[in-house]
């Protein structure tokens, strides 16, 4: 049970992978500053579970 | 907007977050490994830790410090946790009183201050929880985390869709697989959260515990408040507890633990082990839905007007006035009933007594204050101190 439980919880930490790195190109290709905007403050919370940190 | 604008609104959002997240990411790692010292009274014979009693756990975020007073005569033993839930701090200071001031004549008093170290080192997202709090001492203030119900999301993460308990196969919320007091007895093989159960039914077992309290606070919304939640082990001595207090220090009520509720301490270590469980609750205003703003003012005075007009209207289950519910009448209501339930235990089990001394009680601790029985960690000898 507890090597299932790693194994969802590296998958979960490949999805928050994931999603920065989408919302990282969308700020990089984005040509509306309003959604640049969004996109930079949306990468905080996923940065800092990427970290660890919270 | 040209490019060129484009690009720098881009660089200076990207800068500016990246600034707010340097500086939350220092807030939230500093509170996640701020160390709290506690001074072990004379009566501390040994300190282990609860990766003694379940090696899976050692140098994990859970293997918390398990605090042993030992009188070395033959007696009974009881374990007294704090911080099953590290958002309600009376039991935490509660017990850190237990470690730096009581001294035993008989049987043996084994202390954890943090049951829920993981949950000690997180703060409920979304609802503006302050992160430290300060208790007022004769040497200065003394700090502390302030935590959670559940378990961080760092140690325990993803929840499931629904919680089924272990073993009884209930069903309960996805996010109590976090909470320490919904996952008793444990499970070996489980999230941190249900191993660090596991680990303490190993304990209770291993070191014969007789008598299991566990400390808390609750909201007064709630109709579990100011009472002793008893197994029917426990009755008896909770019933006695809870008419002896009212008579003679404050208002406390006692309820049965409802036989079919699991994952609760006052179930599952009365039905798992041969320890008598019980659970103390305190009024703690800060914890109300309908509370104002929430600070360490209003944690540590329990002042609340919103609160106040709720109770007003009939919406509360215990009383409230302006004078709040502050954290040194809390403290000492758990330091009262903590020794009012070992003194009855001792009394109806001759040859398993624990007597203990050096504990203040409710009087007490409201006249001097909480802070007046912690040590001054700067004059302790090295050898002395531990960290929570």
């Amino acid at each position: 049970m507890a090597i299932l439980y790693t194994i969802i919880s590296v998958c979960y930490y490949l999805i928050i992978a994931f999603i920065t790195f989408v919302i990282a190109r969308n700020l990089v290709k984005t040509k509306n500053f309003q959604e640049a905007i969004l996109f930079s403050v949306m990468l905080m919370p996923f940065i800092l579970r990427i970290l660890r940190i919270k | 907007m040209t490019d060129r604008n484009l690009m720098i609104v881009k660089i200076v959002s990207t800068v500016l977050v990246g600034i707010a997240l340097i500086i939350s990411g220092i807030e939230f790692y500093n509170h996640r490994n701020f160390q709290e010292p506690v001074v072990i009274g004379p009566g501390v014979t040994s300190v282990k830790t609860l990766g003694d009693y379940y090696t899976r756990l050692k140098g994990t975020i859970n293997d918390t410090n398990i605090y042993i007073i030992d009188s070395g005569v033959p007696g009974g033993t009881a374990l007294v946790i704090g911080r099953t839930h590290p958002e309600e701090p009376a039991a935490t200071l509660a017990a850190k009183i237990l470690v730096e001031n009581a001294s035993l004549s008989k049987g043996r008093l084994i202390v954890a201050i943090t049951a829920n170290q993981s949950a000690s080192r997180v703060t409920r997202p979304g609802d503006a929880y302050p992160m430290y709090y300060t208790i007022e001492t004769p040497w200065g203030e003394s700090k502390y985390r302030m935590g959670d119900r559940w378990s961080s999301p760092m140690d325990s993460w993803p929840d499931p869709e629904v919680y089924v308990h272990y073993p009884s196969g209930q069903l309960l919320a996805y996010m109590d697989i976090r909470n320490f007091n919904r996952t008793w007895p444990g499970r070996e093989n489980g999230m941190i959260t249900e191993q660090t159960n596991y680990a303490f039914m190993n304990l209770i077992r291993a070191e014969g515990v007789d008598v299991f309290i566990d400390l808390h606070e609750a909201e007064l919304e709630y109709p579990v408040i100011s009472t002793i939640v008893a197994h029917q082990k426990a009755a008896d001595i909770a019933g006695l507890a809870s008419m002896i207090l009212t008579s003679t220090e404050f208002r406390i009520g006692m309820e049965f633990s409802p036989p079919s509720l699991h994952g609760l301490s006052h179930r599952e270590v009365g039905d798992y082990s041969d320890a008598i469980s019980l659970l103390f609750e305190t009024p703690e205003p800060f914890l109300d839905r309908v509370r104002g703003i929430t600070d360490e003012a209003l944690l540590l005075t329990g002042k609340d007007e919103f609160v106040m007009t709720a109770g007003k209207y009939g919406l509360l289950y215990e009383k409230i006035d302006e004078k709040g519910w502050p954290i040194d009448v809390r403290v000492g209501r758990h330091c009262s009933t903590t020794l009012m339930v070992l003194e009855l235990w001792s009394d109806f089990n001759p040859g398993k007594e624990v007597v203990v001394g050096g504990v203040p009680r409710y009087d007490e601790v409201v006249s001097n204050g909480t802070g007046f029985y912690f040590q001054d960690p700067s004059k302790a000898e090295t050898e002395n101190i531990y960290y929570e």
